[in-house]
């Protein structure tokens, strides 16, 4: 009787534990958007990427559809390689879809947007975004504004 | 001169000689560690004094630091006009920190003390010495059980303290005072990732957990066998686990975030 307590409350207590972490890992955690169980990856290159980090959001019209998987520095075209991982369900993506880096906010984290274009070929997994535009970097469009005044 | 020095030596040597035993009584209760699964029943009576019976304290300490969080967030982010990334500054802030190292805190005086005091006593009363002389090995009838339950409860409870913390920054935040209720969660999935932080406290909770443990354990096994041995193994045992909690979380941090 007493040792059937001490397991029951030691069971509840188990279970509680065990509860907690699922929620902190369903309710407070992304786990569930982390694992895109089925993606395709394409590249794209950039001039510069300005601030952007793996597993920042990949979105069309806002709408996101995957994540960046990895980033790294191209030394034969001297510019920035970006794996972009989109869900599998997206696949309706042009040949010509542009591939900018925006900013969320004024100080937001940046992300990248894609433009559909209007090939009828879609982007496979592999594939490379022809077109794309660097992050904004707010010290060249100063130094651009500044040469403008001078030009006046 | 030559005696304030002498006498530098002689508690460099004692420390080091109390930090030697207190690692040799370690091995020896890993090493009997088997007992934990062929006399499973010793333990889970041991999880229960030391998890379950904490368990009113983590619960209502986790309410009220998720609950205190909230307001403080809360009034530092309007001044940015920032009020619904509230449910990321409580929930990174709990997960990461405060989880582990509050619960730990509390681990070890609720728990650590508990054990301190009655290891010590049993052997003020010479129970250990008793056992010994029967044959039973006092290591693995009573210093393993304690030490796997120690080690156990404080990853659970350290997860019941932030996932209710969440829930308490939620009632002050949305309840009282107006935070979008989904924007408090959405912030809060956005910032908070599951292998950075979640389980980062996690690691965090289960060291702690055994360091508590091990310190409380091992103060009850070298307590003086007096009444005020006893007195001073447990004030120990809170003094040194709190600062060794917090000394380690400082590395432990440094570790995991520092370079990210």
């Amino acid at each position: 009787m007493k040792v059937r307590f001490f397991e029951l409350a030691v069971g509840v207590f188990v279970l509680l534990g065990v509860a907690a972490l699922f929620y902190l890992a369903i309710q407070v955690s992304n786990v569930t958007d982390y694992h895109d169980r089925d993606t395709y990856t394409v590249t794209a290159y950039f001039d510069n990427i300005g601030g952007l980090k793996t597993r920042a959001p990949v979105t069309v019209s806002g709408v996101r559809i995957g994540r960046v998987a990895e980033i790294r520095y191209d030394p034969e075209q001297f510019r920035a390689e970006v794996t972009l991982a989109i869900r599998a369900e997206h696949d309706y993506l042009p040949m010509d879809t542009q591939a900018a880096i925006h900013t969320a906010g004024l100080l937001g984290e940046q992300y990248i947007a894609l433009e559909p274009g209007g090939d009828y070929d879609t982007l496979q997994d592999g594939d490379e975004v022809m077109f794309t535009q660097s992050a904004l970097v707010l010290e060249n469009l100063i130094g651009r504004f500044m040469t403008n005044m001078g030009s006046d | 001169m030559i005696d304030a020095i002498a006498s530098l030596g002689r508690s460099s040597l004692n420390a080091l000689v109390v930090f030697g035993r207190a690692f040799l009584f370690l091995l020896q209760v890993l090493a009997s560690l088997d007992i934990v699964i062929r006399r499973f029943g010793l333990t889970v009576v041991q999880i229960y004094s030391v998890g379950v019976r904490s368990l009113l304290i983590i619960i209502v300490s986790g309410l009220f630091v998720g609950m205190v969080l909230g307001y403080q967030g809360y009034i530092t982010l309007v001044n940015f006009g920032a009020a619904e990334a509230l449910g990321g500054v409580v929930a990174l802030s709990l997960v990461r920190e405060l989880g582990p190292v509050v619960t730990a805190l509390l681990f070890a005086g609720r728990a650590g003390s508990a054990l301190t005091a009655e290891l010590g006593l049993m052997k003020t009363t010479e129970q250990l010495s008793a056992m010994e002389m029967m044959a039973v090995n006092p290591y693995r009838r009573i210093f393993a059980p304690r030490f796997v339950a120690g080690f156990v409860s404080m990853p659970l409870l350290a997860a019941i303290f932030s996932a209710v913390g969440v829930i308490g920054g939620y009632i002050v935040g949305v309840g009282m005072l107006g935070v979008d209720s989904g924007a408090y969660f959405s912030q809060m999935q956005s910032v908070t990732d599951w292998n950075e932080d979640v389980l980062s406290g996690v690691i965090k909770s289960i060291v702690f957990g055994f360091v508590v443990t091990w310190i409380a354990v091992f103060q009850g096994f070298n307590a003086m066998p007096t009444s005020e041995g006893i007195s001073r193994a447990t004030t120990q045992t809170v003094v040194v686990s709190s600062l060794a909690v917090l000394g380690l979380d400082f590395i432990l941090t440094g570790l995991m975030f520092g370079t990210g």
